[in-house]
């Protein structure tokens, strides 16, 4: 049985990731974007950074206080995308973002993500789901700008 | 206490957010239905007879109004879309032209963002300073503690009477004695206190009032700002239309009406007021220091009862008012209240307005318990259940 399928499974990921995040805490780098992101209707409120390094991201780190959902969702996430080349990262992001909005998406790119695949069932949580993902596509629009 | 009168209750809810708005009984939604289906006319304007009924029920509020809050007369009532907009026309209406370089308006941590970011810009783009009265251990304000905030110059104590986060009770009465004499300005915002404790704004020496209709069973879109008349009659509108002015000429001349029709342009919220009056005699029916008991008989139920389940981390026990704050230990505020939704529990979760408070309080984010007439011991014990089994938490909500 997969996480997807396994709710006991998909659970004990999404509480590991909310009980230890990863990458929790900011640096003092300018090397660093920097973005905030909160949920008008609620109150996550975190600040993410990311670094990127020839064409690849080579980290993204966070901080604030964000619910289980919100909070477990930036750490996969951030798990998923370090070390990807940035044209790779935003396949992933469109890919999770259409998983949410019960679009087409394609399930063998998002890894660990799929454990907010029934997210949408709830749908006062999606937002919660969606929050690093505005952060990260936020920075990563910044890079286009340069 | 009187849990029929409220159609909403016919759900299998429990409705702990009250201090964000409450549920409104029957008569209150019969009463706005009626004008709109048997008498809807604009106020002031028409010669038939729809017309004069309306102005009867409109113009009607305000003795209501007057009689509820305890003031001199019916112009001191000006009807608002709520708290927010009469506390803005208090400041930018009255302090903006009266207040000097130098002066000082004293507020504190524990204020809504509405009794704070007015005063706020005020100082922004004026030398006016504005000052933190100190919250006590329990961060409540004391008596003891505004009076020794105050300085040769302060002009204005603005405060809410009760928190609507800590829910501690404001002693308004010797404030206003205060006030009174060292010539400060006494503004009270009255959100969560109308309906919940007695106020009496001659007794109590205060200059403005400012309360919302929908949380005390009226109508959303209503409110009220009280002015003693002669301060009202210094005061500037800041919006101008039809129904505040006497005269107006091409030659750009103008006359503006006296209070309160001055503070009202445009079209009132007819309907919303006819329901705030009928609010307003409802409470009165019930007596609202009947209310204030039983709100606080269940706050101190729930209180004994929460302090028995080791996870749960309160706050505010001692206020005294029907407001609880807690979190469950290693627990976001949100997470908690989604919890408590699978049990059809209705709480706010967040910091209320009252970013401030995360300075003294140390956490940003509480799950907020307020209670109303229509709550009952049932209530209370469906809350505890849920909290008593919270340790499976995150086995409910992901």
């Amino acid at each position: 049985m997969n996480i997807v399928e396994d709710k006991e499974l998909r659970r004990e990921l999404i509480l590991d990731n909310y009980q230890h995040p990863m990458n929790r805490g900011l640096v003092e780098d300018s090397s660093y974007l920097c973005c905030n992101t909160n949920n008008e209707s609620c109150i996550d409120n975190i600040d993410m950074q990311l670094k990127v390094e020839e064409g690849i991201i080579s980290d993204i780190r966070f901080d604030g206080e964000a619910c289980a959902i919100s909070t477990s969702a930036t750490s996969i996430l951030i798990k998923s995308l370090v070390g990807k080349r940035v044209e790779d990262a935003r396949k992933i992001l469109k890919n999770y973002k259409n998983m949410l909005d019960e679009e087409e998406y394609d399930s063998a790119l998002l890894g660990e993500l799929v454990v907010y695949s029934d997210i949408p069932m709830q749908a006062n949580r999606i937002k919660c789901a969606l929050l690093p993902y505005h952060a990260v596509c936020k920075m990563l629009n910044r890079l286009d700008e340069v | 206490m009187n849990r029929d009168d409220f159609p909403i209750l016919r759900q299998n809810i429990v409705y702990f957010d009250n201090g964000a708005t409450t549920l409104k009984p029957q008569c209150v939604i019969d009463k706005m239905v009626d004008y709109y289906s048997n008498y809807t006319s604009n106020i002031h304007r028409g010669e038939y007879s729809f017309a004069h009924k309306t102005n009867e029920e409109y113009d009607g509020v305000r003795e209501i109004v007057k009689n509820f809050i305890g003031a001199s007369k019916n112009e001191e009532i000006i009807f608002t879309k709520g708290s927010t907009e009469a506390l803005n026309m208090i400041v930018f209406g009255f302090f903006k032209n009266k207040l000097k370089e130098g002066d000082e308006v004293l507020i504190n941590k524990a204020e809504h963002a509405s009794n704070v970011l007015p005063w706020f810009v005020l100082q922004k783009d004026s030398s006016i300073k504005v000052k933190n009265i100190e919250l006590d251990e329990n961060y409540e304000l004391t008596f003891e503690n505004v009076k020794k905030s105050i300085t040769p110059k302060t002009r204005v104590i603005a405060i809410s009477h009760i928190s609507n986060v800590v829910g501690d009770v404001r002693d308004v009465l010797e404030i206003g004695k205060l006030c009174l004499e060292n010539d400060i300005y006494f503004v009270v915002d009255a959100s969560q206190a109308v309906s919940h404790i007695e106020v009496n704004v001659l007794k109590s020496h205060i200059s403005f009032l400012a309360f919302s209709g929908h949380k005390m069973m009226g109508p959303t879109g209503v409110g009220v700002l009280y002015g003693k008349y002669d301060l009202l009659c210094e005061m500037q509108p800041l919006e101008y239309g039809g129904g505040m002015n006497q005269a107006f000429s091409s030659d750009g001349s103008y006359e503006l009406k006296t209070p309160p029709s001055r503070f009202e342009a445009g079209t009132p919220p007819i309907a919303e007021v006819i329901g705030l009056g009928e609010a307003i005699k409802y409470i009165m029916s019930i007596g609202v220091l009947n209310i204030h008991k039983h709100e606080m008989e269940l706050k101190q139920y729930l209180v004994s009862e929460m302090e028995k389940i080791d996870n749960v981390i309160l706050y505010n026990k001692h206020s005294k008012s029907g407001i609880v704050i807690f979190n469950l230990d290693h627990v976001f505020s949100q997470d908690t209240a989604i919890y408590l939704n699978h049990y059809n529990i209705c709480v706010r979760a967040g910091n209320h307005c009252t970013k401030m408070l995360k300075d003294d309080l140390g956490i940003k984010n509480t799950c907020r318990v307020s209670m109303y007439l229509y709550n009952t011991k049932e209530d209370v014990d469906k809350l505890i259940e849920a909290l008593r089994v919270s340790k499976n938490i995150f086995k409910v909500i992901l």
